[in-house]
């Protein structure tokens, strides 16, 4: 069983796909579910305090916006975590999304940078490109074993 | 309870979403979310004019285009986004914009960073709703009876006595101990005026002390200094119809506010550089051996061209007038460099954030030093007036706005 983290991390799809082939899918809900249970709610909704930007400065320097940190402290430890990745482009907000593009951008950035096995495909536009899509993820993850 | 909008990218993950509903709670408002569906969200572009890379900001645009369909949503709105983002900065000015354009709602906009507490934002929550809460206070427009107003700013402490919509006594002095600066500048105004302490029908008090000197004196309105200066600077410039923007740089913050009938429609706050402010002026004034009073005169004999002045901090900027001086930089235009300097920093920041529109009037301590508001009006290209007792202009706002109070 590999990690594997999936790009948008918020994608519940991606997600689904990774558990279904019996691999470990890092994502951002496990973060904050994480947060929200562990320590007590002291700053709904997310619990996140003025310390997380401060931990997103691992990833990110103190001229990086707050918002872009605060979220770097929830994905960033799971891009230090994963031993593959997923990466979708231009998936459309229905697939998930961190909000913020910056965000975005150093996430892929991390992932691609960090060295591990890297499957990148387009979002599909139809049934016959969504097969090919599964098909796609299935033979990566597979090979992952 | 007043019902703030909250149009927002990157508050909760902050860290400050908390402190966001604190100050909001202390001033007794509710912020709301306005719903808004994924079809609100994808047509922005159609509804709002653009739409950008980021999601949350698409959904803050969303937001503000159901507030101009549906006014009823809320009662003001404050947008919020990351200070340092480029793409956020342009969509918070161009909401605040479309806002402020499209409805009648108070609109106020801020960049935040993970440092940003209930106390930063609570002076601003308040003036919003000020504005919401008491429109018809502030659409008053006279004094009447015989009040008093106290401003306990951070630098100076200022009391006015006002009788029959007229001042009729000032008094003013550097804060120390704060209560006892309120006692001695309202003691000051009473003995200009002649009137005594017990013949008071109300005071009203402002600043940064308004809470500890309002509960002392037993004040009977105590307010915020941005919905007070400016109807004290409206009313003593003549401005109280039609819009007007008035800027107060004082000994530790900034405020721009764009008026419109007495009532502030949109305002900035800045407050956390020093190089803008007062103070500078000040060690200026220090430095060059006159006294603070005398800075604005010497200023207008100088041209800021002369000097090079290549930091706005208030450490460094002022080792440049000195290094200035050192290479036989005339003082005149040392000093005027200052006043441009201030003055830059607070169109840069602040003036962009609200609608400048005529008349521009400049209030506060530091309006008085002539070079400002001259380096003020060569940057905006528009006239700019200080009224008379415009370092009195918190004090004659309370006076003024308590008055109403007094007939309810």
């Amino acid at each position: 069983m590999a990690k594997v983290i999936v790009y948008p991390p918020t994608s519940t799809i991606l997600s689904d796909l990774v558990a279904r082939m019996g691999h470990k899918a890092l994502v951002v809900p496990e973060a904050v579910r994480k947060l929200v249970t562990e320590s007590g709610i002291d700053s709904p909704p997310l619990n996140m305090t003025p310390e997380e930007p401060k931990k997103g400065l691992r990833y990110a320097a103190v001229d990086v916006p707050s918002g872009v940190r605060g979220r770097m402290s929830l994905i960033g430890p799971i891009i230090e975590e994963a031993e593959a990745a997923i990466i979708v482009e231009d998936p459309g907000w229905l697939t998930g999304c961190a909000g913020c593009s910056r965000t975005n951008e150093l996430v892929r950035l991390l992932i691609r940078t960090k060295g591990v096995p890297v499957l990148d495909l387009a979002y599909p536009s139809d049934d016959a490109e969504a097969r090919v899509f599964v098909h796609k993820i299935r033979s990566f993850l597979e090979g992952l074993n | 309870m007043i019902r703030i909008a909250q149009l927002s990218c990157g508050a909760e993950y902050s860290g400050i979403q908390r402190e966001i509903e604190r100050a909001a709670e202390t001033v007794g408002a509710k912020l709301v979310y306005p719903e808004v569906s994924l079809d609100d969200i994808l047509n922005v572009e159609n509804t709002f004019g653009v739409s950008v890379s980021s999601g949350d900001l698409n959904m803050a645009m969303a937001r503000a285009v159901r507030i101009v369909q549906n006014p009823d949503l809320a009662d003001a709105v404050i947008v919020m986004t990351c200070f340092r983002c480029a793409e956020a900065a342009i969509i918070r000015s161009e909401i605040r914009k479309y806002i402020h354009e499209n409805s009648k709602i108070p609109v106020l906009s801020y960049s935040f960073t993970e440092r940003t507490t209930a106390e930063t934002l609570l002076t601003r929550m308040e003036a919003l709703v000020t504005t919401v809460k008491y429109r018809g206070l502030l659409a008053r427009e006279k004094q009447t009876g015989l009040t008093a107003g106290i401003d306990s700013g951070s630098t100076t402490t200022k009391a006015v006595v006002m009788k029959d919509n007229q001042v009729i006594g000032t008094g003013w002095n550097p804060t120390t101990e704060v209560l006892q600066s309120a006692e001695d500048a309202l003691t000051a105004a009473l003995k200009m005026s002649g009137v005594a302490r017990e013949e008071l029908q109300a005071t009203g008090v402002t600043g940064y002390g308004r809470f500890l000197v309002g509960k002392h004196i037993n004040a009977k309105l105590v307010q915020e200094e941005i919905t007070v200066n400016s109807k004290g600077a409206v009313f003593l410039a003549d401005a109280q119809r039609g819009p007007a923007t008035v800027i107060d740089i004082g000994g530790m913050d900034n405020k721009a506010i764009s008026v419109q009938d007495g009532i502030p429609g949109g305002f900035t706050m800045g407050g956390i550089c020093a190089g803008a402010s007062g103070r500078f002026l000040e060690l200026t004034a220090k430095r060059l051996g006159v006294d603070i009073t005398e800075l604005g005169k010497l200023a207008l004999k100088g041209d800021y061209q002369n000097v090079a002045m290549n930091s706005y901090c208030i450490v460094f900027g002022t080792q440049s007038l000195v290094n200035n001086l050192a290479m036989g930089r005339k003082p005149e235009d040392v000093a005027m460099a200052a006043c441009h300097s201030v003055a830059e920093q607070v169109y840069e920041q602040q003036l962009q954030e609200v609608e400048v529109k005529e008349p521009v009037i400049m209030v506060g301590g530091t309006s008085l030093i002539e070079g400002l508001p001259k380096a003020m009006e060569e940057l905006l290209q528009i006239k700019v007036t200080v009224p008379k007792y415009a370092q009195y202009i918190g004090a004659v706002g309370a006076a003024l706005l308590v008055s109403g109070l007094l007939e309810e």
